[in-house]
């Protein structure tokens, strides 16, 4: 079988699983879930440094940029001008042209807001940024992001967080269908089934952060989504059996005595 | 002697200091690390030629864990 790549953005990832970096207790728990999960691509968020305590152990003293494609996000930017500044910053920091965009639009349910997210995108494509986008599960501002020029469009699937699952499987179907630019499920995957439901419509790929560093165990959950991504990316591969109203035997009537 | 605003608190460093001897002061010389002075992002090739002065605004941001 020809193997199956996820090509984003001119970068080609063996995993399907792009996993969060946040919300673990440590960076030790933080590096092993992460290696657990198998994802080629990780998210990180872009902050001040602690000047107060200069022995503070950093991220990228347990997670190398260079061995893991570093997605750096805009987590927390409510407008433009702030999502522009941390991803210009984020690039002055390695070369970094590959890049996640959030504009939050509402504190309480961290939803997006799309037109600040269009106005940006267009930004950054004209700056020669490659942006990923987290966006709503709406068809119709979908098309509109690829056609500012998004390299992957990333709807919610519930609230950040919140660990709801798919809410809106009708919309997100639109949106893998219309699309030509990949397109992963960013937020309120909640458990690894999920995940599956998410790659067996035919999505490209998911991208999970609380889910796995929420769990009880976190590197054992890591270990259950790299599995449920594949598992869902094969059956949707395979091509899944009509569903019908009645029953259909699975042993042949011929023969019987 | 002079005054800046460092990552948001007040800093007192030696007059005649650049950006590279701030970096040297914090331990972050070759760190993953991107510098804003007044609001301007600071290439690396200039770190040592750009000096600081008194209300002087410096971010230095770093990547952390997020999602």
């Amino acid at each position: 079988m020809k193997k199956d790549i996820l090509k984003v953005a001119g970068k080609s990832l063996r995993s399907r699983l792009i996993v969060g970096t946040g919300k673990y207790k440590n960076f030790s728990e933080t590096a092993k879930a992460v290696y657990a999960s198998g994802a080629d691509m990780v998210t990180v968020a872009v902050r001040r440094v602690n000047i107060l305590d200069k022995k503070k152990p950093i991220l990228t003293d347990f997670l190398n940029p260079k061995k893991i494609i570093f997605l750096p996000n805009t987590a927390g930017c409510f407008n433009s001008e702030e999502a522009l500044r941390t991803l210009r910053l984020a690039r002055e920091m390695g070369g970094w042209k590959l890049v996640k965009l959030e504009v939050l639009g509402d504190k309480k349910t961290l939803y997006p807001n799309m037109i600040e997210t269009i106005k940006s995108t267009k930004t950054l494509v004209k700056e020669g940024f490659k942006v990923m986008v987290y966006c709503t599960d709406d068809p119709l501002l979908a098309k509109k992001l690829e056609d500012s020029g998004a390299a992957a469009i990333m709807p919610l699937a519930s609230p950040i967080g919140s660990g709801l699952g798919l809410q809106n499987i009708m919309n997100i179907s639109l949106i893998i269908k219309q699309s030509k630019v990949p397109v992963i499920i960013d937020a309120g995957i909640g458990t690894a089934s999920d995940a599956t439901i998410a790659m067996e419509l035919g999505c490209d790929g998911v991208l999970i952060n609380s889910a796995i560093a929420n769990a009880n165990n976190p590197i054992l959950m890591a270990r259950a989504f790299k599995d449920a991504v594949i598992s869902g990316r094969n059956s949707f591969l395979a091509g899944r059996m009509k569903k019908n109203n009645l029953a259909s035997p699975s042993s042949p009537l011929k023969g019987l005595i | 002697m002079a005054k800046i605003q460092l990552n948001g608190k007040k800093v007192v460093i030696k007059s005649n200091f650049s950006i590279f001897d701030l970096l040297k002061k914090y331990k972050l010389v070759n760190k993953k690390i991107a510098i804003e002075h007044n609001g301007i992002i600071v290439p690396k090739t200039n770190y040592k030629k750009r000096y600081l002065k008194t209300n002087d605004q410096v971010e230095i941001v770093h990547f952390i864990g997020g999602g």
